[in-house]
């Protein structure tokens, strides 16, 4: 009896042993987790950085990453004023059609070679081709010359009033200035090296997608003397190496900045953040001053909206604060309401023509619909349940158009499959579509030859290819204008117009709070994420 | 036994060229298109047209598996569409985290599960056999991430003994690997620890009730000697089935437990090229994770020798 006790005692003491020995064994040893080295700076970015060529494509965070390694000749400041970067200055001839543009001296690539015209020339000749405001430049662009080492022309074909502020574009695609024999690659092709002149450079052997990023400091880069605003001014790295680390699920980033194991999460979860701004080392702040624009986007191809009666049904029955609840939740994060097409505290904000939007009115929304002539057919909302802003959306409008008497199908798929589905032009029961959501930075919507979901130029227009001509005419106008007043003018007639044609539905203005450690300070208040400037004790 | 294996070795052939066939046509015809994705929102009709022709995604299906074979067969998985560094760097990178991981993982489940097991159907029908069977089915219906979660807040948030997510190379420092992978593995183990230790001991259970068991207590052997060398050696055949197909229990929740607690492992790799439609990197994983498999199960058929000796290859 007794030697069977200790079978049984013996049996399971080395059941327990070895199972809990790596679990003691790590008790033991366990420490509090620590910053790795002051001059470290540890974010959590906002998506995985998949591409590293931020003209191939228009990804926020490969937009993120060109800004770290790459610089540009012009940039906006927090005033939305171009200011020059690279550039020392510019000239413009007097009948406007040439500008001269002169770089800075002593800037350099990361592998030590010059940055000279060239490089400037063959830079926008591939942004040109990619960009949708720099193929309006190029339209009107007859040659693009290096002067000398360091200074080149650009020659128009006609005024234009937007030179400045294409080549200080600050969000996708940015007019980043790389290498000639980098930005020599087709413009279909990625780049096969990641060289700069940006403060900080790309450590490629350490690049592990789905992972890691890591940039160390350029130690050659020479920055400009005034104070960093926006994405103009001085850019100070202040860290000697910055760690992008991808965290794909919110709750274990949330977890990973309070237990200090990052310093910085970009994009906190809404629903998570009472439980980081109950600790009191961590600052919870918008970064972005503009925010972020909701899109419910529709299909003018395809019966019923290509009527502008059922979409101004649409209209009038959706209601901004319904979709900002189910994007953002707190009221602390979102504009009570927003009618500018080309957002509130924008240059060009206006509120005419936004009556309808405002007033929430079902029965107006029916009347509408009828008049459309609506025959009851099925539409179709792509539905990305995998994208919270977008999928939220997705539902409210379903509920908003079921409420007026239309039969919704709800079409649930991942972001990828949409991204793919949107693009289909066929019938929406043959795989295309009527309706689907997204979102753009403000930064994006500001004027009407950034915001794309104005163009209605038909076949080459963004997805839903809507077309109208009048809306064509005002957006040229608006290029071609030098004078802000007349631009402004000019923004308030096309919003007019769009109110009544309906391209899409702005869901709404809301502002993404940004969320670092004690450690951290002087981040940078901007549409768009910049590391410099930020100090790591 | 060595013609055997070089039997099965040569079995696996036809095997991954199935399951090559299989993956390849699977994912050209679901629906996404990576040259939209990575187009954006500026492009037009042809620059789309021209990246999917960049890409060689334009040419027919049977094309572009010819060419895909024929890169495969020379060792060459090919480049992610995305990032466009070859399948067998990013692979490369993630297998340790992985590998470690499972192994991790079985060493806790194994070595926790089959000594559970042995006592519950030695003391059957007492407390200790319902303790046992409740901890194995609870283990067995609890979602991974939800264990994940709450070791997380358990072990990380509140006590600080570990760190929330990452992983750390046992090459660099056993400790850091230990702090990091104690969490991750327990979660996995406990699904698979739950699988084993039920299969354990419904074996024990036939086996104990064997003449030759009777025959080993008649002699006046001591129970741990009876349960360990006599019943348990015999009961291991199925044992060793049962680890050998909950592999593919682990494989799935590796994939989860890694998105826990950000493990740069291979299956988040999956997950990632799967949600972005990168067809190379997927094809390369799927291969990678059904190679392994296959030769998995080819041990473990191997090992059935080592427990009972009528068979013989």
């Amino acid at each position: 009896m007794t030697r069977t006790k200790m079978g049984l005692r013996s049996l399971s003491g080395l059941a327990t042993g070895l199972a809990l020995a790596p679990v003691l064994a790590a008790g033991l040893m366990a420490q509090p987790a620590q910053a790795q080295d002051g001059s470290v700076l540890r974010i959590v970015p906002h998506a995985d950085l998949r591409n590293i060529d931020p003209i191939w494509t228009t990804a926020y965070i490969t937009r993120n990453h060109g800004y770290l390694v790459w610089d540009t000749l012009f940039a906006l400041d927090e005033n939305l004023t171009v200011q020059p970067q690279m550039a020392a200055g510019h000239e413009v001839s007097e009948d406007g059609l040439t500008y001269t543009i002169a770089l800075r001296e002593g800037l350099t690539f990361h592998d030590g070679s010059p940055v000279t015209a060239e490089d400037a020339v063959a830079s926008l000749r591939r942004w040109g081709a990619r960009d949708g405001m720099g193929q309006k430049l190029m339209s009107v662009t007859e040659s693009m010359e290096a002067v000398d080492e360091l200074s080149f022309t650009i020659t128009l074909s006609e005024p234009y009033g937007l030179v400045l502020e294409s080549l200080g574009k600050i969000s996708s695609n940015v007019p980043f200035i790389m290498p000639a024999r980098l930005a020599e690659t087709s413009p279909s092709e990625q780049i096969s090296e990641v060289i700069g002149s940006g403060p900080f450079r790309f450590v490629e052997a350490e690049w592990q997608p789905g992972n890691l990023v890591v940039y160390e400091r350029f130690e050659d880069y020479v920055p400009r003397d005034e104070p960093a605003s926006y994405a103009a001014g001085g850019k100070q790295a202040n860290v000697d190496r910055v760690e992008w680390r991808y965290i794909p699920d919110a709750a274990t980033a949330t977890q990973a900045l309070l237990a200090g194991e990052v310093d910085l999460y970009e994009q906190p979860a809404v629903d998570l953040l009472p439980m980081i701004e109950a600790d009191p080392s961590i600052t919870v702040e918008t970064v972005d001053p503009l925010g972020t624009q909701g899109v419910v986007r529709f299909n003018f191809l395809h019966p019923p909206f290509d009527n502008k009666y059922a979409r101004q049904a649409v209209m009038h029955a959706v209601s901004q604060t319904d979709y900002m609840f189910s994007i953002m939740g707190n009221p602390e994060y979102f504009e009570e309401f927003c009618g500018a097409y080309f957002m509130c505290g924008g240059p060009f904000e206006t509120d005419v023509g936004s009556e309808a939007l405002r007033e929430q009115n079902l029965e107006r929304a029916r009347e509408l619909l009828e008049q459309s002539g609506y025959d009851g057919r099925e539409v179709v909302i792509l539905d990305p349940t995998d994208v919270p802003v977008a999928h939220g959306q997705a539902l409210v409008t379903a509920q908003a158009l079921r409420e007026i008497g239309m039969n919704v199908r709800l079409a649930a798929m991942d972001w990828a499959t949409m991204t793919s589905r949107r693009a289909s032009r066929e019938a929406p029961d043959d795989g295309g579509w009527n309706i689907f959501p997204t979102w753009w930075l403000a930064v994006d919507q500001l004027n009407p030859i950034t915001n794309i979901s104005v163009a209605a130029s038909g076949d080459t227009a963004w997805f839903g290819w809507p077309d109208n001509p009048r809306i064509e005419e005002l957006r040229d106008a608006f290029a071609r204008e030098t004078d802000q007043d007349a631009q402004r003018a000019i923004v308030v007639e096309l919003q007019e117009e769009l109110y009544d044609f309906v391209p899409y539905i702005p869901t709404g203005q809301y502002y993404q709070p940004t969320a670092w450690r004690s450690n951290v300070s002087n981040v940078l208040v901007a549409p768009v994420p910049f590391f410099w400037n930020i100090e790591v004790d | 036994m060595l013609a055997y294996v070089v039997r099965r070795l040569l079995a696996t052939i036809p095997i991954m060229a199935l399951v090559a066939v299989f993956v390849f046509l699977l994912l050209h015809m679901s629906p996404g298109d990576p040259a939209v994705v990575i187009a954006g929102d500026f492009a037009t009709a042809a620059q789309v047209e021209e990246i999917r022709t960049q890409l060689g995604l334009n040419d027919p299906l049977h094309v572009q598996f010819v060419k895909w074979t024929a890169d495969l067969l020379r060792g060459d998985l090919g480049n992610s569409i995305y990032s466009g560094l070859p399948v067998s760097r990013l692979i490369g990178q993630r297998i340790e985290p992985t590998l470690m991981l499972t192994l991790t993982t079985m060493v806790i489940a194994i070595t926790l599960a089959i000594p559970l097991g042995v006592i519950a159907a030695w003391k059957v029908g007492t407390w200790i056999d319902r303790a046992v069977m409740t901890v194995a089915v609870l283990g067995f219906s609890m979602p991974v991430f939800v264990l994940g979660y709450a070791l997380i807040l358990g072990g990380s948030v509140r006590l600080g003994w570990f760190p929330v997510q990452g992983y750390s190379s046992v090459f660099a420092s056993v400790p850091g690997f230990l702090r990091h992978i104690t969490l991750p593995a327990l979660t996995l183990g406990l699904v698979y620890m739950a699988l084993i230790a039920r299969m354990t001991r419904a074996t024990m259970l036939e086996v104990l009730n064997e003449d030759y068991v009777r025959t080993a207590y008649a002699k006046g052997l001591p129970t741990s000697k009876v349960l360990i060398k006599h019943a348990l050696k015999n009961a291991m055949v199925p044992i060793s089935t049962t680890i050998g197909l909950g592999l593919a229990l682990l494989i799935g929740g590796v994939v989860v437990t890694e998105s826990v607690f950000a493990i740069p492992g291979l299956g988040r790799l999956t997950v990632d090229a799967v949600l972005r439609t990168d067809y190379p990197v997927i094809q390369g994983v799927i291969l990678v994770f059904s190679l392994t498999y296959v030769l998995l199960n080819l041990l473990i058929d191997l090992s059935y020798v080592l427990f009972d000796p009528r068979i013989r290859y």
